[in-house]
């Protein structure tokens, strides 16, 4: 099964601030009603969207925003469930990736098996990302995981990511299946020297 | 070398290195439920692959189930499909499937134990992120994405990198009217919401060597919280005397095995660990939140914080933040705040013992008029050893709605909702804006006891007060 070797992102971006956004927020659970992922990306941030005083605009409704494929955001992102819904509806509303401070564990892992860049980068540059792209909202951003630097309007950051994760993106192995299809003999042989998985069940 | 039961278990379970360095890891027991279970099969058929070890795969149904009215089809049609195609998928790929007929159906997290089915040493993945209750049987269990369900499902096996091990120590006693709940709620507080990241933790000490498998659970569902997406207790004869005699239990020969076994994947005296935490049990007062994550946690006597006094901007903004979502005044005693709905439920604590503790002091108390409350039992068996004991009706004889079990209102996939802008005093795990079904619903994390004393005076309150425990 090959894949994509996902190595720069660019376009435009959109800001959703603030720390330990969670993913309830970031797609309520009566969204998680469904027995497939589609129409997922309507969900997105649905209950803080329509929260928004009255006179102002919620980031993903902000039409100098319209398009935007890489979204910038704050520490701990995606804590809280493990739903996988949460980096599908991010994806689906048109998201290639994310750029946030830090990442909560499980939202990280989700997200890089779709295929969905999620880097880590320094709370003044993602400032100064924001501050230039408010400036300019068709500013282009490119999230470039091969020489780990986002580049926006003339200026640069840097980026980090785990190697693993990384590694897996731009080498177009971020979904696990085939290499964990590949190891089952193996793991039938592992299976076989564990005394409560040798013997079937009741 | 002496070795952490992380460390022993990887290692048992650890199948090869994968090209990007992660490991491929078996998973020895892999739990399913309706919500995060359907697209990993779609996946699967997508792919025209089968299920590589189905007698490992157990199912049961929680999240969307009425708590009220449980004939099919369900008012909700959507609530109806997904019960209906977990059914399917698991007749089709002859997996055990613990329906609402079986009478082992219950909060996924719940059956697991019940069953016996979670086992000290092995290792456990659910497409649902309070996997770490498991943990407190001595075993890797963790919390799964859907595309890793499907992993699973073809494969038993997952991609991950090993996680690096965190020593929690609790020492000394717990003070009267101090539970399991104020242990993580007050070890989040202190930690952080993502202070866990990249650990698994390892919770011992006094406390948790007298703390029963129920309590160990409890604290270890909430792992997941501290931002740790493994927690653990290492095994021993209170484990042990918990498996022994349930369904998938061993028994004679191969139970005196496994007990060898189970002792032998504890954690080595001397080994070493990457971070240690001691906390003195006498510092850990009855611990209510006030705000929108579970680290917003304050004593039942203090005052809700004052973003003026902040030290920096950062929580500057997150208290100011939280005081908006939450209409809680700053600097307010969080004691007398009123409450309108009064929850006791959830895979953090709906276990039998939570409902006796409750129920022998409820005794003789009526809910306060105003206030909706209701008792959502974890599983089917706790329900029905509830209605032996008469527990059940202690609840109800206060003015509480007793219902059946299901994940019921701690994120309201079922009717069970909070209505605008209610306050609810919840014995769940998590106070995100929204969590229990209005956008706008607020929610106050507690220990249950401190739950039924709220419902009791209708705002939050000290139960050792209420209850008169010292
Ligand atoms: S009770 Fe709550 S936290 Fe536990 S599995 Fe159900 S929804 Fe998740």
């Amino acid at each position: 099964m090959p894949l994509a070797k996902i190595t720069t992102l660019a376009g435009r971006g959109l800001s959703v601030p603030g720390n330990d956004i969670d993913t309830d927020r970031i797609i309520p659970a009566r969204f998680l009603k469904a027995v497939t992922f589609e129409g997922l990306g309507e969900g997105l941030f649905y209950d803080a969207r329509k929260a928004v005083p009255a006179g102002q605009v919620h980031p993903l409704d902000d039409p100098r925003f319209r398009g935007a494929s890489i979204l910038l955001s704050g520490a701990n992102f995606g804590c809280g469930s493990s739903r996988e819904h949460a980096p599908q509806a991010i994806r689906k509303f048109g998201f290639h990736a994310v750029i946030a401070e830090s990442y909560a564990e499980i939202f990280f892992g989700n997200a890089t098996t779709i295929g969905l860049a999620c880097v880590s980068a320094d709370r003044a540059d993602i400032a100064r990302i924001a501050a230039a792209m408010e400036g300019d909202p068709a500013m282009a951003i490119t999230v470039d995981l091969v020489k780990q630097e986002i580049r926006f309007g003339g200026s640069m950051a840097p980026l980090t990511m785990r190697d693993a994760a990384r590694d897996a993106l731009v080498n177009g192995r971020w979904d696990p299946i085939g290499e964990l299809l590949d190891g089952r003999e193996a793991a039938a042989m592992t299976a076989a020297r564990l005394p409560y998985l040798a013997v079937p069940a009741k | 070398m002496a070795q952490t039961l992380f460390q022993k278990v990887w290692q048992a379970h650890s199948v090869r290195t994968l090209a990007n360095g992660q490991t491929q890891l078996l998973v020895g027991t892999h739990l399913i439920h309706e919500v995060t279970s359907p697209q990993a099969f779609g996946m699967l058929r997508d792919l025209g692959l089968k299920v590589a070890m189905p007698h490992r795969t157990f199912a049961t149904v929680d999240h969307i189930v009425p708590t009220d009215q449980r004939t099919e089809p369900f008012g909700d049609p959507l609530a109806d499909a997904m019960i209906k195609e977990l059914r399917r998928n698991c007749a089709a790929h002859g997996i055990t499937y613990f329906d609402l007929a079986s009478g082992r159906q219950g909060i996924v997290h719940m059956v697991g134990p019940e069953q016996g089915i979670t086992q000290p040493g092995t290792t456990i993945a659910c497409g649902d992120s309070h996997t770490s209750t498991h943990g407190a049987f001595g075993a890797i269990a963790l919390g799964i994405g859907t595309s890793q369900v499907r992993d699973v499902l073809a494969t038993q096996t997952i991609a991950l990198a090993p996680l690096k091990v965190r020593r929690i120590n609790v020492e000394g006693r717990l003070r009267p009217g101090v539970y399991a709940k104020d242990v993580i709620l007050h070890l989040i507080r202190t930690l952080g919401v993502n202070g866990g990241t990249g650990f698994a933790y390892e919770y011992g000490g006094e406390v948790f060597d007298r703390f029963s498998m129920e309590e160990r659970m409890t604290v270890c569902n909430m792992s997941i919280e501290g931002g740790a997406r493994v927690g653990y207790v290492n095994p021993d004869e209170t484990t042990f005397a918990y498996l022994k005699g349930r369904p998938y239990s061993p028994t004679g020969a191969a139970w005196d095995a496994a007990v060898q076994r189970w002792k032998a994947t504890a954690s080595d005296a001397g080994c070493s660990y990457d971070d240690l935490v001691t906390i003195q049990a006498g510092d850990i007062p009855p611990t209510v939140t006030w705000g929108i994550n579970p680290g917003q946690g304050i004593a039942i006597t203090e005052n809700i914080p004052d973003p003026a006094k902040a030290t920096a901007a950062d929580e500057k903004s997150a208290i100011e933040e939280a005081l908006a979502y939450m209409k809680l005044k700053a600097g307010a005693p969080i004691k007398g705040t009123r409450i309108d709905v009064a929850f006791l439920g959830s895979c953090t604590n709906a276990r039998l013992s939570d409902f006796k503790e409750v129920a022998r002091h409820l005794k003789g108390h009526r809910v306060a008029a105003g206030v909706k409350a209701i008792a959502v039992p974890g599983s089917q068996i706790v329900g029905r050893l509830c209605a032996e004991l008469g527990i059940d009706q202690v609840f109800r004889d206060a003015g509480f709605e007793w219902r059946e079990a299901g994940c019921s209102m701690c994120l309201a996939m079922n009717p069970d909702k909070l209505v605008g802008d209610q306050l609810c005093a919840s014995s769940s795990n998590r106070n995100f804006k929204g969590r229990q079904g209005s956008p706008t619903g607020r929610t106050l994390l507690m220990s249950p006891l401190m739950v039924a004393a709220a419902a009791v005076r209708g705002s939050v309150a000290d139960a050792r007060e209420v209850f008169g425990v010292s």
